[in-house]
């Protein structure tokens, strides 16, 4: 296998990466492992931002993967926010129990 | 076999291994170590693909910080007890999420097969007008146009990427930080303890039967 086959072999794997991490998300039911899901999807993002920056011989790429870390941290600080704040007056919720909006 | 191609292999099992670890283990802790697992593949990829700065910044940021931040909050929690993967409250769920995860799969694939080079969109940096195919990450892949923005050339990677960030990214880099406050503000009213903690109420009976206009009706019958 050349190197010229390599560049799609990263592209398939973070396809491969993505649609797990979205069939874990439609699949599990703990909010928490749902959170790991969307991280497994973001990762999946970066490094195929990566590896197009590489095709396109342009650091463009690498530097969205920086705004796209930063938005993966500030969602996880919200989310657990939010998980903590459920679980509090709801211990052991699951995504299927929580169908109101009011707290 | 390139040293590159052995080691994407080696990443590709881990990384994938992780992925699955992560969507099938019934405790959310073993899910949280296979996204460790899986992120250091990521690491390693991104280290195979001449991306050091940002290689060093997943394994800080994400392992470091992110996942130790979850594991934080399902200690807190005491939520570490397992989830019966069995139980279906919607009929058909986990079949129906395999059969999405797979065609999205095969959707992306065949696009990627189909397309070859054709899928990378935009313009390349290079004098010949052509995508990099082939070649090491670390060597000049085409004579690049614009010697700024090359991913190898005389500049280091960080140098590269501190540049862009605030030349041609200052408003998106400014922008993040104001998310990034906002976010801190959010998760600070978030985790404050509620005064008065009362359990969320079952939902209710959505029946037509509306007590509050029985109520208007007799007080208005009494004031007639």
């Amino acid at each position: 296998m050349s190197n010229g086959n390599l560049t799609v072999g990263y592209l398939v794997l973070s396809a491969m990466l993505f649609s797990l991490g979205a069939a874990g998300l439609l699949r599990r039911r703990n909010p928490l492992v749902m959170l790991m899901c969307v991280e497994l999807m973001l990762n999946a993002v970066n490094l195929t931002f990566v590896t197009f920056g590489r095709m396109l011989n342009d650091i463009t790429g690498q530097v969205i993967v920086f705004f796209v870390l930063v938005v993966a941290a500030a969602e996880v600080v919200v989310g657990l926010g939010i998980i903590v704040a459920i679980a509090r007056r709801r211990p052991g919720a699951t995504a299927d129990d929580l169908n109101v909006l009011r707290g | 076999m390139s040293v590159e191609f052995v080691t994407f292999l080696l990443c590709a099992i881990i990384v994938i291994g992780g992925a699955f670890g992560v969507i099938l283990s019934r405790n959310p802790i073993h899910s949280a170590l296979s996204l460790i697992a899986t992120l250091f593949g990521i690491a390693v990829l991104f280290l195979n693909q001449n991306a050091q700065l940002l290689a060093a910044v997943q394994v800080i940021v994400y392992t470091g910080a992110i996942v130790v931040l979850i594991m934080f909050v399902i200690m807190l929690l005491g939520v570490d007890k397992v989830e019966d993967l069995e139980e279906e409250p919607l009929i058909g769920q986990r079949t129906m999420a395999a059969i999405a995860g797979i065609c999205l799969f095969l959707i992306l694939f065949g696009m990627f097969i189909l397309g070859g080079t054709r899928v990378v969109s935009g313009a390349p940096n290079c004098v010949d007008g052509k995508v990099v195919t082939s070649g090491s990450a670390y060597e000049p892949g085409c004579v690049a146009k614009d010697q700024n923005l090359a991913t190898v050339g005389p500049r280091p990677n960080v140098n590269q990427i501190g540049r862009e960030l605030f030349t041609n990214f200052a408003f998106a880099f400014e922008i993040t930080a104001a998310l990034l406050t906002i976010a801190v503000v959010g998760a600070v009213i978030l985790a404050q303890k509620p005064k008065n903690v009362l359990p969320i109420p079952e939902p209710e009976d959505m029946g037509y039967e509306d007590v509050d206009d029985e109520a208007f009706d007799e007080h208005s019958a009494e004031g007639s």
